[in-house]
């Protein structure tokens, strides 16, 4: 048995390897627009996986993302024509980080759909007051970013994505990732057992927003202008809630699939027919929920189960708290 | 002074508009636990009807209300049978209810708003309503929003009649006080939350006609009304009328006071206002 | 001598007192016993010492140190650990892993191997073992409940609060908890049991004390408290109540 998992296991890595090998290659080989293309995808992939971080194990639905990208591309807005690039998107990633650790601190005592709505809000809040600033202090209206070559832009997201999917893989082996599963099973039990559910829960969703942070700094390179507006976009709030929970949030690849399936739907129709785009995902979305409870990953493993015999049904469905 | 009662006369008459958007979302989360997200799509789509029936018929706004009104009771006696129904009859436990119904009306909100844009267009819309003044003294009203607001508060007032005096309505409420109890009671427990969802919505479209008087619309609008309803009811307490009402008022006094300091910071300030609700009042914040 | 001591405890909701200042104190190594009728305050006591809430008034000394008010994890760490009324395991995991989590996060400084040994030694010792690898919420109602008092010794409590462990049992599992009970007391562990099963408690409990409406109203052995007038007359009061209601 501990060959057969460990043969399996292997097979994956193989796998993503292969992906990944060629994904570095892509620069070289093929067109701009497959670059840029491949590059958006990823970046949907890089806020699922960061939002499936917190919100996978621990059950609370955050609708924050939005906060945590527009500070990075404010980040990148200010800090890109002084600072290198690499440690440019660092400090995006520092300041979501920080940012996350206030918005978590001050709703630690939300559950369920209050948590939900307050971290709506909290991208409403700070996308309202950013805009007065600017308007009346500031006396302009947003600022233009320094610009970066797609091809660069496409790596420094792919490295994002993978070290999110080193993050995920190990944090979910480790003690940590069992206090994180503890929290969203039940967090009353979790406490009295021990488990210091308010360090986990803010540390979490603050190393969560650091990867949405620096994807919102490096993505930002490609917009050259952004106004509040532009960088607070309830979207990708949405978005990546609605592509993991698609996609499933039983293990690593369901996020990822989802997030892969619909970004590239997204970028098919976007230019064309963006209400169809938006009409597909509603409907889909809808349907996954009425379903598809562990999303397309929970129905794989339904029909492995069903056709193959094998014993691989731990999926286990959304929780709220 | 008389600065001082032209806010609160504008706090009252904006309160009346917030007041009806907030009532059919307070039922609908109060009695049949869906945080329709959605809400705003609902009141979008009666704003544009009536828009519609105004600008190419030439209907009086007001007589939309009895058009309108039963188009939305009628799609969200649709979206309540077919899709909430058959979640809530598929999830295990009333928590992921409540998580699960939430995520599927945000899939909602996508599909309604996409499908506005395809029959509507992006296009900022609108027809202008009684657009003068008329005065009290020396208190000036705003002529529609004065209507809109006696409209609003007569519509809540028929609703509260229809909640607690009649024999469906108290049936409604039994529904979302103890479930089981009403149960027993011989109440259709399924039926009565399928019904109030609907009145959650046709309260959606008299909010709707009400707006398309007073703003230019868009297809967009929808979550900006969702937001002022969700901090209407965390005002003004869950699933109850009167509640609605005072919230409405509470949250239109308090938006004419900011917007007459500041108005770059109204919508900030209600974001704030919410946020700071929530927090003080974490548990039982919709009267639970 | 003393392993906790209660003084003046007292907890409001609103205006409601729920638990108005109860004295006590319990041994090392004695089994004690905390009755009374529904709404006594029973739980409330327990949520106040296991830190779920914070009291209004009054001190909570375990082990010489001061708790009261303190967050349910530091609280766990310290070596007092709690079961709840209505079973709160976690139900997705397995046996093994809501075992593992009191292992690993009970007390400080341990190594997933050890953690892992733990484990293993307190399934046996609970009987859970052929249920390992089964996921908990599967389990029948006295497996959960046993579930949960393993993920509590795993923690390696000092004091075990049992809130209603035998309710909902039948008479053989009963008799198989009464059983583990005086088993976890020999390894040294104090215990403070909330119970309505009557036999259960008169039973294994060395002491007795019951609450009434928040307040205690009286302490003693098994057989002071079935002879005591006030308690026999809350009872009789409870039980004429349930007739006259029903």
């Amino acid at each position: 048995m501990k060959l057969k998992t460990d043969a399996k296991n292997v097979s994956y890595l193989v796998i993503i390897i292969l992906i990944l090998a060629f994904l570095v290659a892509v620069p070289f080989i093929s067109k701009p627009y497959t670059v840029i293309l491949l590059k958006n995808i990823l970046m949907f992939v890089a806020l699922t996986l960061s939002w499936a971080l917190f919100s996978g194990p621990t059950g609370y639905i955050s609708l924050a993302t939005a906060a945590f990208y527009g500070a990075g591309i404010y980040t990148a807005a200010y800090l890109g024509d002084v600072l290198p690039l690499p440690v440019m998107v660092l400090c995006g990633g520092v300041a979501s980080f920080l940012l996350a650790l206030i918005i978590g601190a001050i709703t630690l005592r939300l559950r369920g759909i209050y948590f939900a709505i307050f971290t709506l809000s909290s991208v409403e809040l700070i996308k309202h007051v950013l805009h007065w600033i600017e308007i009346t202090v500031l006396g302009k209206r947003g600022r233009p970013v320094v610009k970066v070559s797609d091809s660069t832009v496409f790596y420094v997201i792919l490295i994002i994505v993978v070290l999110l999917l080193v993050t995920t893989y190990f944090l979910k082996r480790s003690r940590y990732g069992m206090a994180m599963s503890s929290i969203g099973s039940c967090e009353e039990a979790a406490a009295h057992i021990g488990v210091n559910v308010v360090r986990v829960k803010v540390f979490t969703f603050a190393l969560s927003s650091f990867f949405i942070g620096l994807t919102g700094a490096i993505m930002a390179t490609g917009l050259i202008y952004i106004d509040s507006q532009i960088a607070f976009d309830l979207n990708y709030s949405f978005f990546p809630t609605l592509m993991a929970t698609f996609g499933g949030l039983g293990n690593i690849f369901g996020p990822v699939i989802g997030a892969v399936l619909f970004s590239y739907l997204r970028e098919i129709l976007i230019t064309k027919f963006p209400y169809v785009y938006m009409l597909i995902f509603g409907l889909v979305m809808i349907l996954t929920i009425l379903y598809l409870p562990n999303g397309i990953i929970g129905l794989a493993q339904t029909i492995k189960v069903k056709f193959l015999g094998g014993k691989d049904a731990t999926a286990t469905g959304r929780k709220v708290n | 002074m008389i600065s001082f009662i032209n806010i609160f006369v504008n706090g009252l008459l904006l309160g009346g508009i917030y007041a009806i958007t907030a009532v059919g979302l307070s039922m609908q989360y109060g009695v049949a636990r869906i945080l329709n997200i959605a809400h705003g799509e609902f009141i979008m789509v009666g704003a544009f009807l009536t828009w519609m029936l105004h600008t190419s018929l030439g209907i009086n706004p007001l007589f939309c209300l009895a058009l309108v009104g039963p188009i939305l009771f009628l799609l969200g006696y649709l979206v309540r049978h077919y899709l909430f129904k058959t979640l809530r009859e598929r999830t295990p436990s009333p928590a992921a209810f409540e998580g699960n119904s939430m995520l599927m009306a945000f899939g909602l909100l996508f599909v309604i708003q996409s499908l506005a844009i395809f029959i509507w267009g992006k296009s900022i819309v609108g027809y202008s309503f009684m657009p003068y003044s008329v005065y009290l003294g020396e208190i000036r009203f705003a002529a529609n929003r004065l209507v809109i607001m006696v409209a609003a508060v007569a519509i809540c007032f028929l609703f509260y009649l229809f909640l607690t005096r009649t024999r469906t309505g108290k049936a409604i409420r039994a529904a979302s006080q103890d479930s089981d109890a009403a149960a027993l009671m011989g109440v259709d427990i399924n039926r009565m939350l399928t019904l109030c969802f609907a009145l959650g919505a046709l309260m959606a479209g008299f909010a709707g006609v009400l707006v398309s008087m007073d703003v230019k619309l868009n297809a967009t609008m929808g979550m900006e009304y969702t937001i002022i309803a969700i901090i209407v009811i965390v005002l003004g307490g869950l699933g109850s009328i009167p509640g609605s009402l005072v919230g409405g008022f509470l949250l239109g006094i308090f938006g004419s006071i900011v917007s007459g300091i500041e108005p770059g910071l109204t919508l900030a300030a209600y974001y704030l206002l919410f946020m700071v609700l929530l927090l003080v009042k974490p548990s039982g914040i919709f009267g639970r | 001598m003393q392993l906790l001591q209660v003084e003046k405890l007292t907890k409001n909701f609103g205006g409601l007192t729920a638990v108005s200042g109860v004295d006590f104190h319990v041994n090392r190594g004695e089994i004690m016993g905390l009755i009374g009728p529904n709404g006594a305050g029973k739980t409330t006591l327990f949520n106040l010492i296991s830190g779920t809430y914070v009291p209004n008034a009054g001190k909570i000394v375990f082990n010489g140190e001061s708790i009261g008010g303190l967050k349910p994890n530091y609280i766990c760490r310290k070596g007092l650990v709690r079961t709840f009324q209505t079973v709160k395991i976690f139900p997705e995991m397995t046996v093994f892993q809501n075992v593992l989590m009191g292992a690993l996060f009970g007390s400080e400084g341990k190594t997933w191997p050890e953690a892992n040994a733990e484990t293993g030694e307190i399934l046996d010792f609970t009987g859970l073992t052929p249920l390992s690898d089964t996921p908990a919420g599967s389990l029948t109602l006295v497996n959960q409940k046993r579930v949960e008092v393993a993920r509590a010794l795993a923690a390696k409590p000092r004091l075990l609060l049992l809130d209603e462990m035998m309710a909902g049992l039948n008479p053989a599992e009963v008799a198989e908890s009464m059983e583990l009970v005086t088993r976890i007391r020999d390894r040294g562990i104090t215990i403070i049991m909330i119970e309505h099963v009557m036999k259960a408690i008169m039973n294994i409990c060395k002491r007795i004390i019951v609450l009434h409406h928040g307040k205690k109203i009286t302490e003693g052995t098994p057989a002071e408290i079935s002879t005591n007038k006030t308690v026999i007359e809350i009872y009789l009061g409870e039980e004429e109540q349930a007739h006259a209601g029903s």
